[in-house]
């Protein structure tokens, strides 16, 4: 029972954390609220809720909103297990640099959430622990690999959450949820304590249900590069929360190579209704090219299983996680482990990206994609010499149903095209809620995506703009609500 | 097969623990002999989710390694990955250098340097239930202390002929690496460590027969020795008509023998790749300044300006500048006496004799004292033969020289009516020598001095002794 | 094209054990995935350098300076096993 009688879940995040500064809302209320959703989370959503409040820090800016975490963050005495058999019951003895930050700053975690084995996957149905279903429709996924944060917000069992971007594992799922999330420009947010999936693209990212709330989280996760991470950088401004109403003067880039083919029709109708809508508010709507971009995916599925497989050798059995019971030799104590803890999605993706490393093949594949990450790159900066933004819809569809492409990973991977391209290129990119759309065979309406890409560094403009367009596009992200 | 003469033809690939405090990658302390898993983290267990960061202190030893070895320094270089499994590598890859080093080229006294290029170094692997060796435990227990310590991997191109030349060449790339204070560089602590690739071709060939790669000599006999034992091998193996195969072997001292270190199951495919956790480390001219401002006169340079500056000869200059410290009191003594050559004598002979691989540095005989000494023997204070009992105490005691050679009442006879008289007694004693003396017979004088410094107790000097003796006898010189 | 031979070559250097039926499961899959990616290789990247970091950063080095290391009963606390104060491990050589 909460001291408070109104449902203070229905608060944004910046609302609550507003309230908590002024004494009409007690922080220890707020985490109490929802931790009681969150116990009895009934998506499969969280590995883990704490038991309490924690106590209360006074004068952060947060105040204390509680924090979903995609279980592969490493937090200190809980589990972090990355979705994976392997790491069952895991509990590291430190805590990822941006969840220490985003605690310092008021907001403490209040769960783990289930995601795709260590990130891979578009569908969350590669977890160890189980699928993760979509607040929408119980009998479909709610995207991957970051579904279980994306579902607890969708579904208010926490008013934000983080999650990781490698190849689209946030924009997809906040698409397929019906909210906000944000992959953020490579090397804005320190990846210490990140289970890595792949190196060279792996970002953490907020989630929330509107946009505010999204820079909100987004600016206590940048700031001072973390010197635990050679690969971080300070971030070179403040983040602003956005206020814009009008996209005056903006200049939106489609590329057709993004927005066209293989987008379910209801998709494309919806991403062409915001298109309308955007012009209504001052910008200008035009094709631009990505030529490169047909080739993103497969330099993705080259570079990303390339760095999972080298990432993973660490799953040994030696220092931490599973061993194989039975492995009396060194040998077998590894090929057993290994076989015993990793899905098949996992295993697939080591000997992908083992065979793309082995000797002979290194040049015509690992070399090659690094090469047309390139050429990808290039594409955009020319396309952003003539533009603002490139704006796509965010997934192709609409969240499928359960074990629909679990038969053919190729069909699954061909999924993440509208996203792999800007993960390539290291560039920010949002997806916010872009209304409904009936599914190819019928049922009811699923939430859709508007994916909003900028040059790097350019997270404060993507927020306003999309600000901009989710004022005017009124979405109520608290709709589906258990 | 007819018998042809085959020439050995060696390369050295060494790897030296750099002398910085923390690890390579992490903020671990470096570990010397402390217990167990005491100097780990997250970064050096491979822990999911640690990335690495450079020690810019094993940036800057590197660069100082490049330096001295006269090696080109990559304005950029890389980190790779080398994938493999093994319990001593707990991230299953060792972040490493390839095709991107930090230094290129090079030569130290005649011996190309292929390349310099820092990496991280492997936990402690003990092989429990057992008398350590590897054969027959069948448990084994990993320590990550030594896991990420700094290495510097040099590797030499095969310009080395014998197991002599190697065991000498590496002597000199230790005092080397000594004297830049880069490294311990202490075989028997394993952080020197040498590993040979040898082959063999007909004399008169130059392209390269097919080499193995021969690990585990940790020592400068083991050196000779290993090298040997497989120069002998393969000779042995073409001889009879075989092929050499590419393989890691791994030398026994205990027996000599050479085996095969890799199960025939173990494919290598590094798979190298570069490190996505890492980013290219530039050079900048501050490091390249800092570097250089750091370098130390190395003991070839060292031994060159003793031997042609202060006419040391080739040998003593040598033994001087290998052994830094031995170099560095000679030169502090230096400042006190102008008898370069005399100085250099007695800290090769008489001081190494008694301190043997004592750092000189801490012994009761400070470089002035020594210097002191010397000057007293060229100014015939002191025979040559008394100042060693005189050394001896001041090595034991310290102390001023003149007072030591009072107490031990071993100064020169400067008195030369108390040693004419004695030369009197003994020339009369011996009539038959003063006879073969004056017939012009001068080796006989040699006796009658003999027993001049017997009846003084070496404190007299021998051509003193020889011009009184002539004298007494009315010989003119 | 991928083979059964090179799945069992890839899977020994991944030490991954698979069972008959994922060794003829994967080498299917793979080859797919392959015969998708290899469309790289019609393109024209001649002169055109690999990217492996995406945002141009100066040097990350740290300074020389020892931080505290983990007690050695955390390090060990997640290990399968222990001996001796240390990860035991079945032996390389047995
Ligand atoms: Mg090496
Ligand atoms: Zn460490």
């Amino acid at each position: 029972m909460t001291a408070d009688s109104r449902d203070v879940t229905r608060l944004s995040a910046l609302e609550a954390s507003r309230q908590v500064g002024t004494g009409e809302l007690d922080p220890t209320d707020l985490f109490d609220a929802y931790r009681g959703r969150a116990a009895v989370d009934d998506l499969n959503a969280f590995t883990w809720v704490a038991d309490g409040p924690p106590a209360p820090v006074a004068g952060t800016p947060l105040g204390g909103v509680p924090l979903g975490v995609k279980d592969l963050f490493c937090t200190q005495s809980v589990p972090s297990q990355a979705g994976s058999r392997i790491l069952e019951g895991y509990r590291p003895p430190y805590t990822a640099t941006v969840v220490d930050r985003l605690a310092a700053a008021g907001a403490p975690l209040l769960g783990k959430t289930n995601q795709d084995e260590f990130a891979m996957g578009s569908s969350n149905e590669n977890s160890a622990f189980g699928p993760v279903l979509n607040p929408w429709d119980h009998g479909r996924v709610p995207g991957g690999s970051s579904g279980g944060s994306a579902a607890a917000v969708a579904a208010g069992l926490v008013p934000w959450a983080l999650g990781t971007d490698t190849g689209g594992s946030i924009r997809q799922p906040a698409a397929l949820c019906g909210i906000v999330g944000l992959k953020p420009t490579y090397g804005a947010v320190s990846r210490y304590g990140m289970i890595a999936f792949a190196s060279s693209l792996d970002q953490a990212g907020p989630f929330a249900r509107d946009v505010t709330d999204t820079a909100l989280l987004f600016r206590h996760m940048v700031g001072d590069r973390d010197c635990c991470d050679s690969t971080s950088v300070d971030y070179p401004t403040r983040i602003d929360l956005p206020t814009a109403r009008r996209l005056d003067g903006i200049r939106l880039g489609v590329p057709a190579e993004l927005a066209g083919d293989g987008i379910e029709p209801g998709v494309l109708a919806a991403f062409e209704d915001t298109l309308d809508l955007a012009r209504s508010l001052g910008a200008t709507v035009a094709a631009c090219r990505l030529p490169h971009a047909p080739h993103a995916l497969s330099a993705y599925y080259v570079i990303a299983p390339a760095e999972c497989s080298s990432n993973l050798a660490r799953f040994d059995g030696v220092r931490f996680g599973m061993r194989a019971p039975e492995s009396t030799d060194l040998i077998s104590m590894y090929t057993q482990t290994r076989h015993d803890g990793f899905g098949p999605e996992v295993k697939r993706r080591i000997m992908l990206g083992t065979y793309a490393l082995s000797s002979g093949y290194y040049d015509a594949y690992y070399g090659r994609a690094q090469r047309v990450r390139t050429k990808i790159s290039d594409d955009f900066r020319a396309v952003f010499d003539d533009f603002d933004f490139v704006v796509t819809p965010t997934s192709p569809t609409v969240a499928f149903e359960l074990g629909a492409k679990t038969g053919d990973p190729l069909s699954m991977y061909l999924n993440d095209f509208c996203t792999v391209p800007m993960s390539l290129a290291g560039i920010p990119a949002i997806s916010i809620p872009n209304g409904l759309a009936r599914p190819p065979a019928g049922g009811d309406e699923l939430p859709t995506g508007f994916q909003i890409a900028g040059p790097a560094f350019s997270e404060n403009r993507i927020l306003a703009a999309a600000h901009a367009l989710e004022q005017e596009l009124g979405f109520d992200s608290t709709r589906v609500r258990p | 097969m007819t018998p042809v003469d085959l020439e050995p033809v060696i390369g050295l690939e060494i790897h030296v623990q750099l002398l910085t405090r923390t690890k390579m990658f992490c903020s671990c302390a470096l570990s010397f002999g402390e217990p167990p898993n005491t100097r780990t983290c997250p970064v050096c267990l491979g822990l999911p989710g640690s990335l690495p960061v450079v020690n810019e202190r094993s940036i800057h030893l590197g660069l100082m390694i490049g330096m001295a070895l006269g090696s080109e320094l990559a304005p950029r270089s890389i980190f790779h990955r080398k994938n493999y499994f093994y319990p001593d590598l707990p991230k299953g890859y060792q972040i490493s250098q390839y095709d991107e080093p930090l230094c290129l080229g090079g030569d130290l006294d005649g011996v190309r340097i292929h390349r310099v290029h820092l990496e991280e170094d492997a936990a402690k692997l003990t092989h429990a239930g057992s008398t350590g060796r590897i054969q027959g435990s069948s448990r084994s227990v990993v320590d990550f202390n030594r896991g990420g310590t700094p290495l510097a991997e040099i590797v030499t191109e095969p310009d080395i002929r014998t197991a002599e030349q190697a065991s000498d060449w590496l002597k000199l790339l230790r005092a080397t690496l000594r004297r830049l204070g880069v490294s311990n560089v202490n075989m028997d602590e394993g952080s020197l460590r040498c590993d040979a690739n040898i082959s063999v071709r007909p004399v008169g060939t130059t392209t390269l027969g097919t080499k193995t790669e021969l690990k585990n000599m940790n020592s400068f006999r083991f050196i000779e020795r290993g090298i040997n034992a497989e120069i002998a091998r393969q000779r042995e193996v073409i001889e009879s008509g075989g092929k050499i195969v590419q393989e890691t072997l791994h030398f026994d001292p205990a027996t000599d023998r050479i085996t095969s270190l890799r199960s025939k199951e173990e494919a290598h495919d590094y798979r190298y790749f570069p490190d996505p956790d890492l980013i290219p480390v530039a050079i900048t001219p501050r490091m390249l300044d800092d570097a250089r401002a750091a370098m130390p006169e190395l003991p070839a340079a060292r031994a060159a300006r003793f031997e042609a500056g202060l006419g040391l000869t080739a040998d003593t200059a040598h033994q001087l500048a290998f052994r830094g410290e031995l170099g560095d009191y000679f030169e502090a003594g230096l400042v006190h006496t102008g008898h370069a050559q005399q100085l250099a004598i007695w800290v090769t002979g008489e001081l190494v004799r008694h301190l043997g691989d004592a750092d000189p540095a801490s012994s009761p005989l400070q470089p002035a004292g020594l210097a002191a000494l010397v000057d007293l023997i060229a100014a015939g204070r002191v025979t040559r033969t008394a100042a060693k009992d005189v050394l001896a105490e001041l090595v034991l005691k310290g102390g001023d020289p003149v007072a030591v050679i009072a107490a031990l009442g071993v100064g020169a006879i400067d008195d030369s009516d108390q040693l004419a008289g004695i030369v009197a007694t003994v020339v009369d004693a011996n009539p038959d020598a003063a006879e073969k003396i004056r017939a012009g017979n001068r080796k006989a004088i040699g006796a009658i001095i003999g027993q001049v410094m017997r009846e003084t107790k070496g404190r007299a000097d021998g051509s003193e002794i020889t011009r009184l003796v002539l004298d007494r006898l009315g010989v003119g010189d | 094209m991928i083979d059964r031979a090179d799945v069992l070559h890839v899977a020994r250097l991944a030490r991954l054990d698979l069972t008959e039926a994922e060794v003829t499961q994967m080498t299917g899959e793979l080859a797919k995935v392959l015969d998708h990616i290899a469309r790289i290789g019609e393109l024209d990247l001649d002169g055109v350098p690999p990217t492996s970091h995406v945002v141009d950063l100066g040097n990350a080095l740290r300074p020389d300076v020892p931080r505290p290391s983990l007690d050695p009963e955390v390090a060990l606390a997640s290990a399968p096993a222990v001996a001796d104060g240390g990860f035991a491990v079945p032996s390389p050589q047995a």
